[in-house]
């Protein structure tokens, strides 16, 4: 028998197992996106059929970073950006382990700017989400790499003077193979996005718009928003890679007057996720390497066995 | 030159193929039986410069490079020459000859490649040679490889020249360039050599000067080490299967040497955009039971601070390696140094705990190896081994069977479901990862994918279930079961043997050291107590938790102690004093930060003139810091 036994076991899941019972209840402020996607998430999972003991869900820091203590699975709430570092080797230590990753737009987009390139270039199997609300929420009110150029915050008095960031194409020209945008408005959507998400296999990144009433006043900033994989206006491939890179220029664009579009932009099932390509050169093992720690009759080799020689 | 040791110095450029020749050469003295030492100087720079390795062989144990060295094989730097007119660029062309002739013994032997090397270009040489009864052989190394060859083989006739000249054997060197070399290149290889062979016979009388090498024999098989094989052996016995990394020297050997292995025995290898992920990468592997390292030099280290804290507030598990060299900022990339020492104990916010071993030599640096990874998992703590440029790189003999051991693939307190199933839930369901009440401060652990063990690991301060509180009695309780587990490991690592002792038990003098100055400091105790001074050392290879209690022992038992160490200000002198509370008094420090370790001489005629003779005068290459009380 496995030591995993969590992993890849079939039954029904109730989205109550996924609600710990902690005291006290969410910290977040009233009206925060952040509860959006907490709910579509609750949904997600067992839609896909994971439990929360095959889930791990690797945060950062920020409001967003608390999502797991509002989701009781296995978690690993780590520091600010570096979110998606652990969670890249949780997932190749123990690939049946569900891993997804989750933080803030600073957390993300910000400080760890660099590992999400390379994760996304890495296509590593997993999921990441990225809660944008154009803010910093935890440290109160800062400017964000989201924020919209000439946004003032108490750090940026006169304005920033710097163009957001493009989550969007950085993400697909850095290599993710799905990429998507919803907002904690339609958790329905969000619930669909992100069981595609988890169900894909590679790296999946979710920009989530998540509006922040506390610190961006105005908390309707997402809506209304344009479904384009359900809109008419929209007739698109999203595994087309021009069209999602036209796509994601217009809805970079439009954000910051007011058009909000969400959806699946582009998805390449074709690209072998990073373990794969690691198998492929016969750089991973077959079976996950954590079983083998809970294996007493594994045969461990010895480095007196395996290199001695050439030292003689 | 005397019988009792060769120390055989090749000099050129990098790239000019010196170190495998080195390397070789010492594994071929190992093989006649002899115990070898090598001290490798190289600069940062991939082509050219001046390059030097020494091989000291010796039928006694050798832990340490010599004083000076007593035969020189100057190749040339052919990186300092412009292939199309061979013109010289300013002088680095001969420097493989003058930059070495100041610590080559009286009575020494120069053989240089004449090809490339002009001797009439150096001031003086010819009374120099005179003067300090040097033998020399002016070889064209480079005309004879190119005619038999490639230029670049002209190592292979410097070695051929040193066997005529010192006896040794050619069939000794062949075996293993049969070992090593392509059928293509070894043909011509062979030849050069037995060509550069016979010459030195016919032209010379090589009778003349005294030159032959000692002659030893071992009572066991013997291996040919450096410190980072020894490193990363030691981590794979302890079945370490998980390494991420990012390059930076010296670090990056460990780190190679994990990679090109790792596959074959079904682990993972990462290497990484930063050091911040690599360290979180470890992290993240450990979280899911797997035994997992990652580690730097200097500045990549100081990016895994913060990783570092996140494994010591969840408790994960953890090895980092720090391989020192000299700082601040890039400092000198190749020069070994021992001043991170700081930086390793103190980064990272908060009250911290974790475990900081220092082995000293590459038998010991196996050892510690292993015990940096048992302590890590047993006591889910970060632990760290830190060593430098120099025990990183120099190659010795072991015994083969020092590393014939068990492996250990042991993860610590980890619960099975069964266990899990059996946990007394205290009341909320949970299971309760962090204990206020463990055994030694250890709480057993699950890992994801297990059955009925979720909990939430959290940088933030946490309650036993894993989730974030800031409640008071909490954070006490947590903070003083971490605290706990220092108590205990000091215990453990009590009966360790990683505190090594050498000398006269009943010494009037010490010599207090730590890390790869262990050899050195007692080479120059063995030859103070020779000349008549009573003198006993302690390497201590534990500096966090420190052994407080043997410390002291130590240092109540002799009148004065002299601490040794690479750096500038002392850093294991003032972490021994903070340690002890006590003995600030009779403590005083020799440094040495020139990028050079410590030759055993220096800490010689260190302690007589400043300790024993209370001259305080410091040396060329050392500097003294007296006693507090002095
Ligand atoms: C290294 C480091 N720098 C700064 C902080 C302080 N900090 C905590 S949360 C945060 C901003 C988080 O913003 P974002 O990622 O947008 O998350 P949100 O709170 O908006 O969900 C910062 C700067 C920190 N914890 N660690
Ligand atoms: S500060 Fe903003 S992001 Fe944070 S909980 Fe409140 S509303 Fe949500």
């Amino acid at each position: 028998m496995s030591a995993f036994s969590a992993i890849g076991e079939e039954r029904e899941i109730d989205r109550n197992e996924y609600t710990p019972d902690i005291e006290p209840q969410p910290t977040w402020c009233p009206g925060c996106g952040d509860f959006g996607v907490l709910k579509a998430l609750k949904g997600a999972l067992p839609d896909v059929g994971r439990s929360p003991e095959e889930t791990l869900l690797v945060t950062g820091i920020g409001c967003s970073g608390k999502l797991n203590s509002y989701l009781d699975s296995y978690g690993f709430h780590t520091i600010h950006g570096r979110s998606l570092p652990v969670a890249r080797a949780a997932k190749l230590a123990n690939p049946g382990v569900e891993v997804i990753a989750a933080g803030g737009d600073g957390d993300g987009y910000g400080i760890g700017g660099n590992h999400f390139m390379h994760t996304a270039r890495e296509n590593h199997d997993m999921t990441y989400v990225v809660f944008n609300n154009e803010i910093f929420g935890l440290t109160k009110g800062q400017t964000s790499p989201t924020s919209p150029k000439g946004h003032k915050s108490k750090t940026q008095p006169h304005g920033s003077a710097k163009s957001p960031i493009r989550p969007l194409s950085l993400s697909l020209t850095s290599g993710a193979s799905f990429v998507a945008r919803t907002a904690a408005v339609n958790p329905n959507q969000a619930q669909r996005i992100l069981k595609e998400a988890m169900e894909h296999d590679g790296f999946a990144h979710i920009d989530f718009l998540t509006q922040c009433p506390t610190w961006n006043k105005d908390a309707k900033q997402y809506v209304p928003y344009t479904d384009i994989n359900e809109s008419d206006d929209y007739d698109f491939d999203p595994t087309n890679r021009a069209d999602a890179q036209e796509l994601m220029r217009e809805t970079e664009d439009k954000l910051y007057e007011g058009e909000v579009l969400t959806g699946v932009y582009y998805r390449d099932d074709e690209r072998p996720s990073y373990q794969q390509e690691k198998q492929n050169i016969g750089e991973m093992p077959d079976e996950p390497l954590a079983e083998r720690y809970f294996d007493d009759d594994y045969e461990w080799e010895r480095s007196y066995d395996s290199f001695i020689d050439k030292h003689k | 030159m005397s019988d009792d040791e060769l120390i055989w110095r090749i000099a050129g450029g990098s790239g000019d193929g010196i170190a495998s020749t080195s390397q070789n050469f010492a594994k071929a003295l190992m093989r006649a039986g002899l115990h070898v030492f090598t001290h490798r100087h190289y600069p940062s720079r991939i082509r050219g410069g001046h390059t030097y390795v020494e091989v000291r062989a010796s039928a006694d144990p050798v832990e340490s490079r010599g004083d000076g060295y007593n035969f020189l094989l100057a190749l040339g730097d052919s990186f300092a020459r412009n292939p199309q007119d061979e013109a010289y660029y300013g002088n680095e062309e001969v420097k493989p000859l003058s930059e070495n002739l100041d610590e080559l013994r009286e009575g020494g032997v120069i053989v240089y490649d004449s090809g490339l090397l002009d001797a009439s270009e150096i001031p003086d040489f010819e009374e120099r040679v005179e003067e300090n009864d040097w033998h020399v052989y002016d070889m064209d190394l480079r005309s004879l490889a190119r005619e038999q060859g490639r230029e670049v083989m002209r190592n292979t006739a410097g070695v051929g020249v040193t066997c005529a000249i010192t006896g040794i054997p050619l069939e000794a060197i062949e075996e293993l360039m049969r070992d090593a070399m392509p059928e293509k290149i070894l043909e011509p290889n062979l030849e050069i050599m037995q060509t550069a062979y016979d010459l030195v016979s016919e032209e010379y009388d090589v009778d003349a000067p005294d030159v032959s090498v000692p002659t030893g024999e071992h009572d066991e098989e013997q291996v040919l080490m450096s410190g980072s094989d020894a490193i990363a052996y030691g981590a794979i016995d302890e079945g370490c299967r998980f390494i991420a990394g990012y390059p930076m020297t010296p670090w990056t050997e460990v780190f190679t040497i994990m990679s090109q292995n790792l596959p074959e025995l079904g682990g993972i290898s990462e290497q990484v955009e930063d050091e911040i992920a690599a360290a979180a990468l470890a992290i993240g592997a450990s979280h899911m039971g797997v035994k997992a390292m990652s580690g730097s030099s200097g500045g990549g280290f100081a990016l895994m601070g913060e990783p570092l804290g996140l494994a010591e507030m969840t408790e994960t598990p953890l090895v980092l390696i720090e391989a020192m060299r000299a700082g601040p900022s890039t400092g000198m990339p190749t020069k070994p140094e021992q001043a991170d020492l700081e930086h390793v104990l103190y980064t990272s916010q908060g009250d911290s705990q974790r475990v900081v071993l220092a082995p000293g030599t590459v038998a010991e640096a196996y050892e510690a190896s292993r015990r940096a990874f048992q302590l890590a998992y047993e006591y889910q703590i970060p632990s760290m081994l830190i060593y430098d440029q120099k025990l990183s790189g120099e190659l010795t003999n072991v015994p083969a069977s020092h590393f014939d051991r068990e492996p250990n693939a042991d993860i610590g307190l980890t619960l099975s479901e069964e266990e899990l199933a059996d946990q007394p839930h205290t009341g909320d369901g949970k299971f309760h990862r962090f204990q206020h009440e463990a055994e030694d401060g250890v709480s057993p652990r699950s890992v994801p994918g297990q059955k009925g063990g979720r909990f939430l690991a959290t940088g933030n301060e946490h309650n036993p279930a894993g989730h974030i509180s800031e409640d008071p009695d909490n954070r006490v309780a947590q903070m003083d079961r971490r605290e706990q587990k220092l108590d205990a490991i000091r215990a453990d690592l009590d009966d360790d043997g990683l505190l090594v002792e050498h000398g006269p038990e009943d010494a009037d003098y010490g010599i207090l050291t730590f890390g790869s100055q262990q050899g050195t400091v007692e080479e120059a105790v063995d030859r103070l107590n020779e000349n008549g001074t009573s003198v006993k050392s302690l390497t201590v290879a534990e500096l966090a938790p420190y052994p407080v209690e043997t410390v002291r022992a130590f240092l109540d038992s002799v009148e004065e102690a002299l601490v040794v160490e690479m750096n500038a200000s002392g850093q294991f002198r003032g972490l021994t004093q903070k340690e002890l509370g006590t003995h600030g008094e009779m403590l005083s420090s020799l440094l040495k930060y020139n990028g050079n370790p410590f030759e055993p001489g220096e800490i010689v005629e260190g302690f007589t003139t400043n300790v024993v003779e209370d001259g305080e005068v410091p040396g060329n290459e050392t500097k003294f810091v007296p006693a507090a009380g002095d």
